[in-house]
């Protein structure tokens, strides 16, 4: 009988002690021998866990511990969404890590206002006003600058030079009319006009931001989420001309279960042809060629067109990046790698090799696709700037305006009830 | 094994015996008080962790139920039964009480009865019975999630296989848009769903079919009736506790179902789809209103208790005797 019980109790020692070797191991990766001998070691908690950006992120953390010996780096990836649900358990807690990934917005406001966040402004202030004055904006709260941007990008309809070729098309279209023109030509030229993931919801709502923004200018979708009001003349109107459009039927068949990256979804429909145009983001010609054969020299960007009698320009961008934000009470070495991070340096090779658009307006050249290029020209002459609504807004707000806008598009809910149900959630949330 | 554990109820310890009788008896007593202790600590893990993980979560929703809470720190904005009158408004939520019927009914009425007849017909001596019971109970043992990916690829619009094969066959105007069309929407859900789930409960009435003794339908047969008569009146009724199980599994299965309608629709199109779990999901981890969230689970675990037990008192009672009735399994 007492054999059984000690190789139990061996085994339990053996897991034990394995426990506290992997342990003992983990913490050699981190700060082997800490303060001692004077080495500062800084957690970065970043998203980049697909290659190439994987091997290059870690690559320039390497280059930046051996331009400084005293710093060591300890990079910790996460995927996306286990990344959100981690720094929502982490900001409840109240200890972030020194060096996070972050989009600006309503999370990071949130993060600011349970103080757990450092205030960048005079500390990056010699260098960060060189960068791109658009992609700093998603990290200002009240003027203070709480976060350092390494992306920016923004929303804008990609579309098929040949299907427009076909329909007789000259230039991509200006103006919301002219628009809705376009969109007639293709379909009786028999092309499927637009493709639109309508079970992703997301992508639909970019075209009632869109037209919001250009209804009433740039600064009018922030301004409706703090007053709690979506009601205003020009939500309505955002509404009717999105009502206009799905009126004209230009979405593929079956768009309503249609998701966006799957090998039938939206954008693979763009990606092989089957549909001229779509309104997304300026990763859409990787995922095209990725879920579909992708268009190539076909592919061509036009910004949103504005809309006739509107406030706003069609210089005003929708949009988003990445950047980096550092816990409140980080070390000045974390500041220093993230002045290395937006150094010109560094975004050549970001651009480079990881294909991002670049924060730093001297590492354009290394843009080589003249897609990218129009983006990053639009992004440069950008008049205003509006945070995608699902970081901006808190969840449940971002929420119900890809719902509501969702039932317009499927025709279940008509504009006012559209600016109703957002204005109600709005005035829930707060 | 059990019987150890149970207190003897014959013989309190030692009273009104011989003095070694006793003695035996405090001896048993002793055994019998460390046998409790060794129950007890064994149980103490498995106990900690249920409480843990299974009863405090539980107990702590309904009482989130009860607050406009963010799931950041502790709730603490008490609203009281809002969240419920909230809950009794939403057009969303009243659809998927109705969707949730539609789909009960559903499976009562076309998919068990399906199963039934596949396990008589597979009940019989045919060739390569072996190969069909494997290949209906297949769809079983797949992940709900690649279930969902692979239909959503043959339901796909135009080039999907469902409507390349009925084009081919001439019945294209049989083909639509299925997941994507709210009109037959639900009815392509529960198409995939009878094809994941039949199997299961055909394998359930297999093992039912095997247990009723071949003596009795011979019996019925030299008694001179037909197969419907022996079908009827004497496999049935013996096949009934097998049947009450199946249809218990397959409501609660209705009411929480989730994983098959979040991979292939995710409630769309504009919510013709969606379950109580998949507007729990979106409330609660989409939309951070756990508070709202966690009444939705409320209602749900309400709907599924007294379900199960108005079902076990009146339906199952026979089945359960002795097991839930009673607390001693003494099976009077």
């Amino acid at each position: 009988m007492g054999d059984p019980a000690l190789s139990r109790r061996g085994f339990l020692a053996a897991s034990a002690a394995a426990g506290l070797g992997m342990t003992a191991l983990t913490a050699c990766g981190g700060d082997s021998d800490g303060g001692s001998s004077g080495t500062t070691t800084i957690e970065w908690w970043n998203i980049s866990t697909t290659q190439p950006a994987k091997s290059v992120w870690a690559a320039l953390a390497r280059k930046y511990e051996a331009q400084n010996p005293k710093v060591k780096i300890k990079i910790v990836q996460l995927e996306n969404d286990a990344y959100k649900s981690k720094m929502t358990a982490l900001t409840s807690s109240g200890k972030l890590p020194d060096i996070f990934h972050t989009w600006g917005g309503g999370v990071l406001k949130q993060q600011v206002d349970a103080g757990l966040v450092e205030d960048l402004t005079d500390s990056t202030k010699p260098w960060a006003d060189a960068l791109l004055p658009v992609a700093r904006e998603p990290y200002l709260i009240d003027d203070r600058a709480y976060g350092v941007p390494f992306d920016i990008g923004m929303i804008g309809f990609w579309y098929n030079k040949a299907l427009f070729k076909k329909a007789g098309i000259s230039a991509p279209p200006t103006t919301w009319s002219g628009f809705l023109d376009a969109v007639r030509g293709l379909k009786s030229a028999g092309v499927t006009p637009l493709a639109l993931a309508g079970k992703e919801k997301w992508p639909g709502m970019y075209y009632w931001a869109y037209l919001a923004m250009r209804a009433a200018g740039a600064e009018a979708l922030q301004k409706a989420y703090d007053d709690k009001d979506f009601t205003g003349a020009p939500f309505l109107e955002a509404g009717e001309h999105l009502k206009e459009l799905v009126g004209l039927q230009p979405f593929q068949k079956g768009f309503l279960g249609a998701a966006y990256s799957s090998p039938t979804g939206q954008a693979a429909t763009v990606g092989n042809g089957k549909a001229a145009m779509e309104l997304m983001g300026q990763w859409a010609p990787v995922v095209q060629a990725d879920a579909g054969k992708g268009l190539g020299k076909d592919l061509g960007f036009f910004p949103f067109p504005a809309v006739e009698g509107g406030k706003g320009a069609i210089t005003e961008v929708f949009g988003g990046g990445g950047g980096h934000a550092l816990r409140r009470g980080a070390p000045q070495e974390a500041v220093d790698f993230l002045k290395f991070f937006a150094s010109e340096a560094t975004d050549l090779e970001l651009v480079k090799k990881t294909g991002v658009l670049p924060v730093v307006p001297a590492a354009e050249s290394a843009i080589a696709d003249p897609n990218i290029k129009a983006v990053q020209g639009q992004l440069k002459k950008a008049t205003g700037f509006q945070l995608y609504l699902d970081q901006a807004y808190a969840p449940a707000v971002g929420q119900e305006v890809n719902d509501s806008v969702a039932g317009l598009i499927s025709g279940s809910k008509s504009p006012e009830q559209v600016a109703q149900s957002i204005t109600k959630t709005a005035k829930e949330e707060q | 094994m059990t019987s150890t554990f149970l207190p003897d109820q014959r013989t309190g310890p030692g009273a009104g015996l011989p003095p070694q009788a006793a003695d035996r008896a405090r001896g048993r007593a002793r055994r019998r008080a460390l046998n409790w202790l060794t129950a007890a600590g064994f149980q103490l893990p498995a106990l900690v962790l249920f409480m843990g993980l299974v009863l405090l979560p539980m107990l702590f929703a309904l009482y989130a139920a009860f607050f406009r809470w963010g799931g950041f720190g502790m709730p603490s904005d008490y609203i009281g039964g809002e969240n419920f009158t909230r809950l009794f408004q939403d057009e969303v939520f009243l659809g998927d009480l109705w969707r949730c019927l539609v789909l009960v009914v559903l499976s009562l009425a076309v998919q068990l009865p399906f199963a039934l007849a596949m396990a008589v017909l597979l009940n019989q001596r045919m060739r390569g019975r072996a190969v069909y019971r494997m290949l209906f109970f297949a769809p079983y043992v797949l992940s709900e999630a690649i279930t969902g990916v692979k239909f959503g690829m043959i339901f796909a619009p135009d080039d999907g296989f469902a409507d390349q094969f009925l084009g081919r066959i001439g019945l294209d105007g049989l083909g639509g848009e299925w997941f994507a069309d709210p009109s037959t929407v639900m009815a392509t859900l529960f198409l995939v769903m009878t094809w994941k789930y039949f199997g299961f409960h055909m394998m359930l009435y297999l093992a039912g079919l095997q247990a009723v003794p071949r003596e009795l339908t011979e019996a019925a047969l030299i008694d001179g009736a037909g197969p419907w008569q022996r079908f009827r009146n004497v496999t049935l009724p013996l096949l009934a506790p097998t049947l009450r199980i199946s249809v218990f599994l397959a409501v609660i299965g209705s009411i929480q179902l989730f994983d098959l309608v979040w991979v292939t629709t995710a409630g769309g199109p504009d919510h013709h789809s969606e379950t109580m779990a998949v507007t729990m999901f979106q409330y609660g981890f989409k939309r951070y209103q756990v508070g709202y969230a966690s009444a939705i689970s409320v209602v749900m675990f309400g709907i599924s208790l007294v379900f199960a037990l108005t079902y076990q008192r009146f339906v199952l009672r026979r089945d359960l005797e002795g097991a839930t009735t009673t607390m001693r399994g003494d099976g009077k």
